[in-house]
């Protein structure tokens, strides 16, 4: 029964998952990939590639690829996985729908009480780590090779992820530009 | 209404590239400017709460201006309208895409992708670390998270809640008496 499990992963997704939709993509991975393993390494970097390039907000978008991909890889047919994809959105936006509607029925006022605010204080933080953790295990040979396997393609990922990295960070170059510029330099180096 | 909301929302979801805080000026131009659903100041109010709720940014706040002007329904219409336009052109690039996944070009392409796009998540990283006003004091918290997760294999979610009842015990029982 992968559409109750789906049902029930990207659930907690949506209910846990704090710090705007990078924070969602480290919970996203653990559950598709590390704990599930509906997806693999590489197929998870696509699907964010994809989110990103993509319009609309990038929690939505990679826990509708990533519930069709996890049906796909599962054996279900096409009509099956578009379900399954259809699944796993509903479910993300669920909590949000109950939380929302509660909080402005009810806890508007609780929003600003020290309470609630504490709560907020140790969870920025955390959602740092959250992200560095996903970083890092992104950090796999299925998305860079290894210097045994292929040295070319490893040394080339490497440059790029560096390249990248201090593009968007330092330079300010737009996320969807430089992931096209990548998508060139693979195809010119990487063919 | 409910069509008009939808219709808002759906148009909100449509041309927002990149997602998240850069949808915040296109849903302001619609809902405070020309629908006027909502005050200017509420609407800042509205960002910082749908920030601190889990859950996706734009979708927190389409509920609430929907569930503020129709209830429910409007609501879960409001919801929709945002998440329907993500939905359907991620599924048609699904459909598309398992039909090219094994063409050379396309998997050089993604084999160039693949590493600028983890780099792409190590960069939020550094700005949230940023917002977060870490110090030497709070530094171990992500540090200790990003361990757990990475050598432990940890659920991410019991690290969320395991810094949300800290940052709570910390405020209401070790702070007072310091």
């Amino acid at each position: 029964m992968i559409y109750l499990y789906l049902f029930i992963t990207f659930f907690e997704i949506g209910l846990f998952g704090f710090g705007g939709g990078y924070g969602m993509l480290s919970l996203i991975q653990h559950e598709t990939v590390e704990h599930w393993h509906w997806l693999s390494s590489s197929e998870f970097t696509d699907i964010v590639a994809v989110s990103q390039m993509t319009p609309g907000p990038i929690g939505i978008n990679s826990a509708t690829y990533a519930g069709y991909t996890a049906c796909v890889n599962a054996g279900y047919s096409v009509p099956m996985s578009v379900l399954g994809s259809a699944t796993a959105t509903f479910a993300l936006v669920l909590p949000s729908l109950i939380l929302m509607i509660l909080i402005s029925k009810l806890f508007l006022r609780y929003m600003r009480t020290p309470a609630v605010q504490s709560v907020f204080m140790g969870l920025r933080p955390a959602v740092v780590g959250l992200l560095a953790a996903a970083t890092l295990l992104l950090c796999t040979a299925d998305n860079f090779s290894t210097p045994s396997i292929n040295p070319w393609q490893f040394w080339i990922s490497v440059f790029l992820f560096v390249a990248t990295f201090f593009g968007t960070l330092v330079l300010k170059i737009n996320p969807i530009r430089m992931i096209i510029i990548a998508g060139f330099a693979g195809l010119l180096l990487l063919y | 209404m409910y069509f008009l909301l939808f219709k808002t929302f759906f148009k909100i979801g449509l041309f927002t590239l990149g997602g998240g805080y850069a949808m915040i000026p296109l849903i302001e131009a619609e809902v405070v400017d020309k629908h006027r659903w909502i005050g200017k100041s509420d609407f800042l109010d509205l960002i910082a709460i749908a920030q601190s709720c889990p859950g996706v940014f734009a979708i927190n706040i389409s509920i609430f201006i929907g569930y503020k002007l129709r209830r429910t329904l409007g609501a879960i219409v409001s919801a929709l309208g945002t998440a329907l336009p993500s939905f359907l052109i991620i599924l048609a690039i699904a459909l598309f895409f398992h039909q090219f996944q094994d063409n050379p070009v396309v998997s050089a392409i993604f084999r160039g992708i693949r590493p600028a796009v983890v780099a792409l998540i190590a960069v939020p990283t550094f700005n949230l670390a940023r917002s977060a006003k870490l110090t030497w004091a709070t530094c171990w918290i992500p540090l200790a998270g990003a361990l757990l997760i990475w050598l432990l294999g940890v659920s991410p979610i019991y690290v969320i809640l395991a810094a949300g009842l800290c940052g709570w015990i910390y405020a209401t029982i070790i702070k007072p008496t310091e």
